[in-house]
């Protein structure tokens, strides 16, 4: 009885324990702000470099299109104009091709195994390198497009977007290599939220009689709609950011033009061209546009977040 | 009575037949050039590979048939990687266990919560001209300017948001009963991390940890104006310090040569690095599935 009473004795925590115990928890602390720290960071430290050519050129950097080391003056609209377009349309081609596969692989017209099997395949090609698609594009996806370029130019030539001889590279594969990225991306996600979407929901519609189109478009769409919005959104974040492989097909030219069949440019492209070898007032350019680049990335992000909270699902 | 059979044209029906029609167009228009891109790739790749490349160095760019090997580029991607991995890991997993033991859900945590997402989404061009700025610019460690230890750092701000999520969630999925037994026989906080809840969430954790490494590997645009490019073998510890090769961008540098033997080259590279990169990718999903099946018995 005695022994027995010693061995569940009341004893307290040496210091040494509970000091090495507050320690580990303000370590965990520390850590986890280093995420606030960093993005705090990279915001000042690429709004500070950029300072000085943001109290020369203010806003109308924004809009003038001269980019000329020699004479110094600069202005980012093609890229930001590049951005822009090259994001956007390939965005229009992504949503209905992803979703489209989407619900190809939610749906019940081949065997599970065959939809698991594209699934898993699908996700996969989120995980090639950028750069290996932008040697992919340079070396066959241009070739394979050329004639095809010369006939939207001389079929549509009258309309601006088509207005300039093909040569080689241009905004056109940019868009094209873009919808190769992004279709893993929206794919994925759009299957992940309509499989969530509840089958009783599907079961009440196709018990009132709805046919299987009907269901699909009045009900189940509308239901995983907040999250494909959110992938959509992410897409269009990477769409914006994605550097490699728009580089590499779109043809770096700063000399602005409507057509997307001429060489252009986006921010992301410009700075992997010009940052090795910029100095003086070049290099706080280039900060700046990519200040300008991270600020509509973050917006696109955090407008993203925000949705998916909004409008999670309901049911 | 006609009207309880199928009519093949009725308006829904031939509605329904359109649009399936369309889904499936539409998944063979995604798909068919995804599985194009990856078997020429392997197979265009595959064919240039020869046991040279794995020893020899690139020659410089030229009119010379003989466009050598890429070992130092080869050396130089593990380099990275492990230097990323290095800070990212303990920092991540760090920030992974406060969110998912210590926080109670208060304004502090979810802003980590809510700047882990934003990381995720920040350009990943944008953690090299940060580090650029940061550290090449400066010539901080010790005078040098572009060096392997810069690209290591720019890919370690890429990885940190996959490590702290996958491990925030991995931990979050453990039972509370763990935790209540632990604490309950007298353990203190510390001892139930690291000897209970840590190593319970251990393979989700590490599954999801080595497929961002595996995403840091294939990364060119935090690394062309941090780690640069060298056509050199890497010797040395010292060697950390100076221009590093990578995989990535040698493909970039070299898909953008005129000369064959470069091109060459870069597709053999871009063989290597996809390679590895999807068996990693399908090795981790093989094992998830499997732990999967294990934990329903």
């Amino acid at each position: 009885m005695e022994e027995k009473l010693t061995l569940f004795k009341n004893r307290k925590r040496f210091g040494i324990e509970k000091n090495i115990d507050i320690i580990f928890k303000n370590t965990a602390l520390v850590l986890s702000s280093f995420v606030a720290i960093i993005l705090l960071g990279i915001i000042l430290v690429v709004f500070f470099q950029s300072f000085e050519s943001f109290s020369r050129y203010g806003l109308n950097f924004l809009v003038t299109s001269e980019w000329n080391p020699v004479k110094d003056e600069y202005g980012a609209f093609t890229a930001i104009y590049g951005t822009l377009v090259t994001s956007f349309l390939s965005l229009l081609i992504t949503i209905p091709l992803g979703v489209g596969t989407a619900i190809f692989i939610t749906e019940d017209f081949v065997p599970k195994v065959v939809r698991e099997i594209i699934g898993s395949f699908v996700e996969l090609l989120a995980a090639i390198p950028s750069v290996v698609l932008g040697l992919w594009a340079i070396f066959v996806m241009e070739p394979f497009f050329r004639s095809f370029f010369v006939f939207l130019h001389n079929f549509f030539g009258w309309l601006p977007l088509f207005s300039t001889e093909p040569t080689g590279r241009n905004s056109f594969l940019a868009i094209l290599i873009l919808v190769v990225m992004l279709l893993p991306i929206v794919t994925s996600i759009a299957r992940d939220t309509l499989n969530q979407v509840p089958k009783k929901l599907r079961n009440a519609a196709y018990g009132i009689g709805a046919s299987r189109w009907k269901t699909i478009f009045s009900v189940i769409l509308p239901a995983a709609l907040s999250g494909i919005m959110a992938g959509v959104l992410l897409a269009l974040g990477r769409a914006m950011g994605e550097t490699m492989a728009v580089t590499m097909i779109i043809g770096n030219s700063n000399a602005f033009s409507w057509s997307l069949l001429s060489p252009g440019y986006t921010i992301s492209s410009m700075l992997a061209n010009q940052f090795g070898e910029a100095d003086g007032s070049q290099v706080s350019s280039l900060f700046y546009a990519a200040f300008v680049l991270m600020i509509l990335s973050l917006v696109v992000n955090i407008f993203a977040q925000w949705l998916v909270k909004k409008f999670s699902l309901k049911y | 009575m006609n009207s309880l059979y199928f009519q093949r044209r009725l308006s829904r029906n031939i509605g329904d037949k359109f649009f399936t029609s369309l889904s499936v167009i539409c998944a063979l228009i995604a798909i068919l050039p995804l599985i194009f891109l990856v078997t020429y790739i392997l197979i265009k790749g595959g064919s240039q590979i020869t046991p040279e490349i794995f020893t020899l160095e690139p020659n410089p760019p030229g009119d010379d048939l003989d466009a050598g090997g890429i070992n130092p580029a080869l050396i130089g991607t593990l380099i990275i990687t492990t230097i990323a991995s290095i800070i990212a890991i303990p920092v991540g997993v760090g920030g992974g266990i406060y969110l998912a033991e210590y926080s109670k859900g208060g304004a502090f945590s979810r802003f980590i919560r809510f700047g882990v997402n934003v990381l995720a989404g920040v350009p990943s061009i944008i953690a090299g001209v940060f580090i650029y700025a940061l550290i090449v610019s400066t010539k901080i460690l010790f005078g040098s300017m572009y060096s392997g230890l810069a690209g290591g750092m720019a890919l370690s701000i890429l990885m940190l948001p996959t490590v702290i999520k996958t491990t925030d969630e991995g931990l979050k999925l453990v039972p509370n009963e763990l935790r209540y037994a632990s604490l309950g026989v007298g353990a203190s906080m510390y001892t139930t991390i690291l000897k209970i809840t840590l190593p319970s969430a251990f393979r989700s954790i590490a599954t999801g940890v080595v497929l961002g490494i595996a995403r840091a590997a294939g990364e060119t645009a935090p690394l062309i104006f941090t780690a640069l490019f060298s056509y050199y073998y890497i010797t040395g510890f010292g060697d950390l310090f100076y221009e590093m090769g990578s995989l990535a961008v040698l493909i970039y540098n070299f898909a953008l040569e005129p000369y064959d033997a470069q091109n060459k080259l870069a597709w053999a590279a871009s063989f290597i690095l996809v390679l590895s990169i999807l068996s990693v990718n399908i090795f981790s999903r093989i094992l998830a599935a499997f732990t999967e099946k294990t934990k329903r018995v």
